[in-house]
């Protein structure tokens, strides 16, 4: 139950707390979408670490008739991949915003700009 | 289970994470978050997860970091001092979801079991061991991603082009009136460019002053190409496939155009012909389902492409992973040229 | 054949050993050397000798299989492209931004400052 076999799944959860805490309490939007990152990295690896088996291999089909070739579980692999790929695209969404709002407010911390925004 | 190597990658990716959390200077950050994502990718490969280590690498460590420096280039380096150092409220939230999340792991199985419910299930099972009759290609990864859960693929290309549209919409300037050949929603009128802007706008053309790395470049774009090729269509057989391909071919090009300017990469890969390979990618995708419900199966249904349904999957696979492909590397550079092009702007209206 | 493996598996390891030796000497330098200058120098060397080394002691383990060496062959030819060229470009953007190379020529008898 408790132990090493869960030091993965720990570590795991502490950067992504630490991913978490960066999107929350810095007030720079590079800042906060870097923590974005850090948190769904973290979230890929508790995918992954779930699908490793002990004495597995990558899951590609050894050639020849292998008969009893241990593989890791593929359908997390296959997730993280459309995951890893959506990432992406968020992070380039916020970034095109953030230099949208730099261009507009000539600031990219978050209380600055609000400032600027109840003033009108 | 847990070995040296493990222990020690995470033991890594933490303190990088930690200074993440405290670094001001953003430049120092972003690299940082480079530094972040190989290391992940490495303890990818060591989880056994080759083909989620190749794009986390691919991605994170290349594509992300360019976005964040054009991003910091255009906007600031440094962030401004907290008013204090560490913030209470999302500091509680932080520990009180973290003890939550580590006190539902206490039930979980421990890493590697094989009697975990993940490794057993019969979905598990099947795609181990049927694979090999039913699609025929090695590598389990993509027979999944292409054929079996093709159309999850196809919705994440869909995905992949609307993040594109949107930052098109955010960032790219007008079509201009008079319909010019080379007018392009990518590139916005009246900006200086930020890539290689010593390298065409101020500097002439024998000046040559980044010899070393033209030189370098120029060595090194064709075999970065071929390697997005082989990695593309060799994604059956070993890790690749589409995605990573598309993003090695986009950070060619890209290469290309940090050292010898944006004019030069835009006449090689003109920005109309990327506006029309966006499109084209997905459109190609929808084609093959369709074309597979014309020939009488359900859509994606690879099956019905050619004679016998292995060599049907074969085709399938390969024309799906093509137009997968050409979208990610579209898109990719699609964002490389909306940044790099934008530029040196003041704000735009003063408060 | 079994004097050739094992000689081979030996200097293999030897040659693994003696590129971590060399990467851990780089981050040494990252961390002790005083200015950008003379840690960009250190780098530059030992990020481009260590992996060598690391690759060559892989490349005296893997004689079975062709394949793998000519990986490993093209992995050190990019490696020993972009290495010196990345050190270089970074040096070039710093002189070009402004950073002077510190001179350590006493100036009136005072000890030379770190920047």
């Amino acid at each position: 139950m408790l132990g090493p076999g869960l030091y993965n799944y720990w570590m795991v959860i502490v950067l992504m707390m630490m991913g978490l805490y960066v999107l929350m309490a810095k007030g720079n939007m590079v800042k906060k979408v870097i923590g974005l990152n850090i948190f769904q990295v973290s979230v890929i690896m508790f995918y992954v670490t779930m699908a490793k088996v002990r004495g597995g291999t990558a899951p590609i089909l050894v050639p020849g008739d292998a008969g009893e070739v241990l593989y890791s579980n593929p359908v997390p692999h296959v997730l993280m991949l459309t995951a890893i790929v959506v990432g992406i695209a968020n992070t380039a969404l916020a970034l095109s915003l953030v230099v949208r709002i730099h261009e507009e407010f000539g600031s990219i911390e978050e209380d600055e700009v609000q400032k600027m925004e109840d003033h009108v | 289970m847990l070995n040296l190597v493990d222990v020690l990658l995470f033991f890594f990716l933490a303190v990088t994470a930690l200074g993440l959390v405290r670094l001001r200077d953003l430049f120092a950050a972003t690299m940082l978050l480079s530094l972040f994502s190989l290391l992940s990718a490495g303890l990818f490969i060591v989880m056994d997860a080759v083909d989620v280590a190749i794009t986390e690498a691919a991605v994170g460590a290349g594509i992300s970091t360019m976005l964040l420096l054009a991003t910091l280039a255009i906007t600031k380096r440094r962030e401004k001092a907290p008013r204090r150092e560490v913030e209470l409220v999302p500091l509680m939230v932080v520990l009180v979801v973290g003890g939550a999340l580590v006190w539902g792991t206490l039930e979980m199985p421990e890493y590697g079991d094989p009697d975990a419910p993940s490794q057993t299930s019969p979905m598990t099972r099947h795609f181990l061991e049927k694979s090999r009759d039913e699609v025929g290609a090695p590598n389990i990864v993509t027979s999944i991603l292409a054929s079996y859960r093709g159309y999850d693929t196809f919705g994440e290309a869909t995905v992949i082009f609307t993040a594109a549209v949107g930052a098109l919409m955010l960032l790219g300037g007008r079509r201009p009136k008079d319909a010019r050949l080379t007018g392009s929603v990518l590139q916005p009128h009246n900006r200086q460019s930020l890539a290689g802007a010593g390298a065409d706008e101020m500097q002439p053309k024998e000046l040559h002053l980044n010899r070393i790395l033209e030189v370098a470049t120029k060595s090194l774009v064709p075999f970065i190409m071929m390697f997005g090729l082989y990695v593309q269509f060799h994604g059956d057989y070993g890790p690749g496939g589409g995605f990573q391909a598309g993003v090695i071919f986009a950070t060619g090009v890209a290469l290309y155009a940090l050292v010898f300017g944006l004019t030069p990469a835009q006449r090689v890969l003109p920005p109309r012909l990327l506006e029309a390979l966006l499109a084209l990618g997905v459109f190609l995708f929808g084609a093959i389902g369709l074309w597979t419900m014309v020939l009488g199966g359900n859509f994606l249904e690879y099956g019905v492409l050619s004679d016998g349904p292995l060599h049907g999957q074969h085709l399938g696979i390969l024309l799906v992973e093509l137009a997968v492909g050409i979208t990610v590397a579209a898109v990719m550079l699609a964002l490389f040229f909306l940044f790099a092009g934008r530029g040196f702007c003041g704000p735009q209206r003063k408060r | 054949m079994g004097v050739t493996t094992l000689v081979l598996d030996v200097v293999g390891g030897l040659l693994l050993a003696a590129g971590s030796f060399v990467l851990l000497a780089a981050a040494v330098a990252i961390w002790r050397l005083p200015t950008f200058y003379t840690r960009i120098h250190a780098i530059s060397v030992n990020d481009t000798l260590g992996p060598g080394l690391i690759l060559l002691g892989l490349a005296c383990r893997a004689t079975h299989s062709w394949e793998i060496l000519v990986k490993l062959g093209l992995i050190l030819a990019f490696l020993l492209i972009t290495g010196p060229v990345s050190s270089h470009a970074l040096a070039k953007a710093a002189y070009r931004s402004g950073l002077e190379p510190r001179s350590y020529r006493r100036a009136k008898g005072g000890p030379p400052s770190t920047p």
